[in-house]
């Protein structure tokens, strides 16, 4: 059954040529099913390589399916080839298993929309590249799937092309994951220099053997932390993600959410050998960028009035988290977050699409509220999501964020007070958009002129096929925590699961006081949810204390402007220079050795006088020197 | 006295070498294709004369050989390079190589 | 005695080589060539190749230098080179230094290497021995065994270039008509 995991990106493949041959002949909602199908049969595929997988030993579980030979050149092989192991096929679960939920809520979604084909296109193609990247046997693989799902973010975040804003974030989102692309391609030129292959296995076994320095184990690591900063949106790079919610919902739940932005903590995983070699400041600094992006978008979101922008930020907080995991050394805690992070943040995504598909396109909190009696279920469903981001037990998210907050306060206590002060804010920024958008007065009574002035407006409750995703990740946001409860080691299933995969960089606090105490931790962090709720009930719901909401947490620290106006000043400088110096030294030394030549050839032509004799005393000389030459030889 | 000095092989392929010297001076000036060609006889000669020097200082039939086929090669040559001569200078006052200067680069 | 023949024939070889190269006068110069040309017979004589000075005269003093002069007649036996100008100033400068150069090198050459020069072929069958045609059965033996090939490429090639010179310096018909030909 391993052996057919090829099945696993070729099922989206396929659904993609079939949607660009005959997409627009299915039409809505054809084409939508026909997407959905594929993701669903690629979901059923994994599934059945899981079952195959558990069936086995530990030591069995790790496959390796070799499609063809793809580039042989010299010392360099590179095989398209997948790895189907634990970390990989753990991940292919949740991409497909989600996938395919938010392919069917976008059938519902996109309704009516004249690109309707064109979306599943994307999103089929997506979904490949994806797979493509967590089922690589090598970097390159793993980076052929970086790169498309990249190139599929682009073509979905301006998937409204007509609207400015949807291009301009479109291109933004490319050209910033670029930048982090050239970590990764670092990265890979690296490593390829030090072990001669860029094949992940034996890349890690290199790494743990001790064949690769710690020099060039620090650099490794740290140039696919900023590929990953680009790709999960991490404090210099992150600028690219709040406004990628120009995209169509089901886009921002699918990538911005659930799968291709914990592409950065699956690849930092998936080389945690290497990571175990560099010095020890290296997994310092990714812990700290973590941890500050996590609380730099915490206290951003605090002051977003877009309905969207809140949960961008979000995310961008929650990816800060597992960043912060994998640097304190707590892979498996990493992996588990970004699971329930991929059902809850999923969810909450597919709960405003709902909202937003409900009031007709409006998306300014401000304008919402008191939902809940006219949107039941999605209300329902939305307040599980954020119960779990709240870190309220027992939600699937208290279970990962605490087992986080355990490694990091083993690791580093400054750390831990950040995620602490993290959590404090996103108990309450999450429970401040709940109850602007499902409490509260209901604002939209106001606003009935602008909607089409068909009447009184009323939102209404979306249609069942949206509703259908909403309620199944609801159910797996609370029963999500069961992966790895800290209670005894006997429930550590994930733990246990991904062992081998880990095994190397994987930092054991089994007897640290932290370990010991880990109840305590657990208590304080509930402390600070339910205050974190409770300071926004104070301030929304109650209106008893004020609400902080300034200005330049609004507008992200000036950090976006920061950067344009560099971009556009120096940086357009500095560009334009190169551009110069490419055009008139480069381009110059190969244009002045063209007129070189013709210089020269002109000046030699002129030796063919035309006249005969000095042809032959030309003739002569040449006799001359010939005979010379063999005489000086026979001499010598 | 002078009766002993016998001219060794080597006094002929002097004579040789000077003779063709001669010849190529005469090629390189003279602006008549008559006396260009009389002066490409001369070289030739001169190689001829070396070969026969040669073949008698290593006792070898094949250098007079040689100058058998030498001569034959020549004559046909001047009959070829004669009819050419004639074939472009036969119309012209004047005749010198140096007209023919048409193919200059 | 062989000294005296030796300098009488290298006498008018050189001399008839300056005076092919230095006469203005065409005849002139193909008479010296005749001078030299006889003098290379002498020479070949002096060192008993007897057929060669025979075929010497026969063909190259007899044959071509007539036909030097039936094309001297028939371009016009006055026209005398002007050799007071030289269009190409560095020509004559130039030729003088290279033939000069170039004597000087194979004069270097035959010198260093006349120790070297042994004995090396079948050997020659010389007059001396009392066999008078002991020469011209010895070239013949060589060429119709080991060159024979190259004798008949030889006849070939003769008439190869009769016919050549035939086409090449043919007249045409009628000189007026030839744009009209190709139609």
């Amino acid at each position: 059954m391993l052996n057919t995991v090829w099945l696993v990106p070729a099922l989206p493949l396929a659904g993609f040529l079939l949607l660009v041959l005959f997409g627009r002949r299915l039409a809505e909602p054809k084409a939508g099913w026909l997407a959905a199908t594929m993701c669903g049969l690629s979901f059923f595929v994994t599934l059945l390589v899981f079952l195959d997988m558990v069936s086995k030993t530990a030591e069995e579980r790790s496959h390796v399916v070799r499609v063809f030979s793809w580039i042989p050149v010299g010392s360099l092989q590179v095989d398209l080839a997948f790895l189907a192991d634990q970390l990989s096929i753990t991940m292919a679960l949740f991409i497909t298993g989600i996938g395919t939920l938010i392919h069917l809520y976008a059938v519902g979604y996109m309704h009516g929309d004249p690109k309707f084909s064109k979306f599943f296109i994307y999103l089929n193609l997506f979904v490949f590249s994806m797979l493509m990247l967590v089922l690589g046997e090598n970097l390159l693989v793993t980076f052929l799937g970086w790169e498309g799902v990249g190139t599929c973010s682009y073509f979905l975040i301006s998937f409204w092309h007509t609207r400015d804003s949807a291009a301009t974030a479109g291109k933004k989102a490319f050209v910033t994951n670029r930048v982090g692309d050239w970590g990764f391609m670092m990265a890979m030129f690296l490593a390829f220099g030090a072990v001669g292959t860029l094949s992940y296995g034996t890349i890690n076994s290199a790494a743990h053997g001790g064949s690769i320095s710690h020099v060039t184990a620090t650099a490794i690591a740290l140039m696919l932390f900023v590929g990953a900063c680009g790709k999960s949106a991490q404090l210099p790079l992150y600028l690219w993600l709040p406004d990628a919610m120009e995209g169509p919902t089901p886009v921002s739940a699918l990538i911005h959410a659930a799968t291709m932005v914990t592409a950065g903590v699956f690849l930092m995983t998936r080389m945690n050998p290497v990571i175990a070699e560099a010095y020890h400041w290296a997994p310092t600094i990714i812990a700290v960028v973590g941890a500050a992006t996590a609380l730099f978008a915490a206290t951003v979101a605090v002051a977003q009035n877009d309905i969207k922008k809140v949960l961008a930020y979000s995310t961008v907080s929650q990816l800060g988290y597992m960043f912060l995991a994998v640097g304190s050394g707590a892979y498996v805690a990493a992996i588990f977050h970004m699971i329930t992070h991929a059902f809850f943040k999923a969810l909450l995504f597919l709960g405003s699409g709902s909202v937003i598909h409900g009031m007709h396109h409006e998306q300014d909190m401000r304008k919402m509220g008191a939902l809940r009696v006219l949107m039941p279920v999605t209300g329902f469903t939305f307040i599980i999501g954020w119960l779990a981001i709240a870190g309220v037990p027992p939600f699937a998210g208290f279970w990962s964020k605490d087992e986080i907050l355990l490694y990091v306060y083993a690791n580093n206590r400054g750390l831990y007070v950040v995620g602490l002060v993290t959590a404090l804010l996103t108990a309450f920024y999450m429970t401040r958009q709940v109850i602007m958008v499902f409490f509260g007065e209901a604002k939209w009574k106001d606003q009935s002129e602008e909607h089409g002035a068909h009447g009184d407006f009323v939102p209404h409750e979306s249609p069942k096929i949206m509703l259908l995703p909403l309620v199944v990740l609801a159910m797996l946001s609370v029963g999500g925590g069961l992966l790895q409860l800290p209670f005894t080691k006997d429930l550590h299933f994930l733990e246990k699961w991904l062992e081998p995969i880990v095994e190397h960089g994987e930092a054991h606090i089994n007897g640290s006081w932290a370990y010991d105490n880990k109840y305590i931790l657990m208590l304080v962090a509930i402390a600070v949810a339910l205050s974190g709720i409770a300071l926004a009930v104070g301030v929304y719901g109650k209106k008893k204390l004020p609400a902080i909401e300034p200005q330049i947490l609004a507008n992200a620290w000036n950090y976006d402007r920061g950067v344009s106006a560099f971009m556009g000043g120096p940086g357009r400088q500095s560009f334009e220079a190169v551009a110069w110096a490419d055009a008139h030294v480069i381009d110059g030394a190969v244009l002045g050795t063209g007129s070189v030549v013709r210089r020269s050839s002109g000046f030699i032509r002129k030796i063919q006088s035309g006249y005969v004799r000095v042809y032959a005393a030309a003739i002569v000389i040449g006799v001359l020197a010939m005979l010379a030459w063999f005489m000086w030889r026979g001499v010598a | 006295m002078l009766a002993t000095i016998v001219p060794t092989s080597t006094w002929y392929l002097i004579l040789g070498a000077v003779l063709f010297g001669i010849g190529m001076v005469g090629v390189l000036i003279r602006r008549n294709p008559l006396i260009m060609f009389m002066s490409i006889e001369l070289m030739l000669n001169a190689v001829n004369l070396t070969f026969v020097a040669l073949s008698t200082q290593l006792t070898d039939i094949n250098g007079q050989t040689a100058v058998f086929f030498v001569l034959v090669v020549a004559a046909a040559e001047v009959v070829v390079g004669l009819g050419i001569i004639v074939a472009i200078m036969r119309r012209r006052s004047e005749i010198s190589v140096d007209d023919l200067s048409v193919l200059k680069g | 005695m062989e000294l005296f023949v030796f300098i009488c024939a290298a006498a008018m070889v050189l001399a008839g080589a300056l005076g092919v190269v230095l006469r203005s006068n065409p005849v002139h110069a193909a008479l010296s060539l005749v001078l030299t040309l006889f003098g290379i017979a002498v020479m070949f004589v002096s060192q008993q190749a007897e057929f060669l000075a025979a075929v010497q005269v026969v063909v190259y003093a007899g044959a071509i230098v007539v036909l030097f002069l039936f094309v001297i007649m028939l371009l016009g036996v006055d026209r005398a080179e002007n050799l007071e100008t030289e269009p190409l100033g560095i020509q004559r400068p130039l030729a003088i230094i290279l033939s000069i150069g170039f004597v000087a090198l194979l004069v270097t050459t035959i010198v260093q290497g006349r120790d070297s020069l042994n004995m090396r072929g079948d050997g020659l069958i010389t007059a001396d021995s009392g066999d008078h045609d002991a020469n011209i059965r010895q070239i013949a033996r060589s060429i119709f065994s080991d060159y024979v090939v190259a004798f008949e490429v030889t006849s070939v090639l003769l008439i190869v270039a009769v016919v050549g010179t035939v086409v090449l310096a043919r007249k045409r018909k009628s000189e007026k008509d030839l744009s009209g030909v190709s139609a």
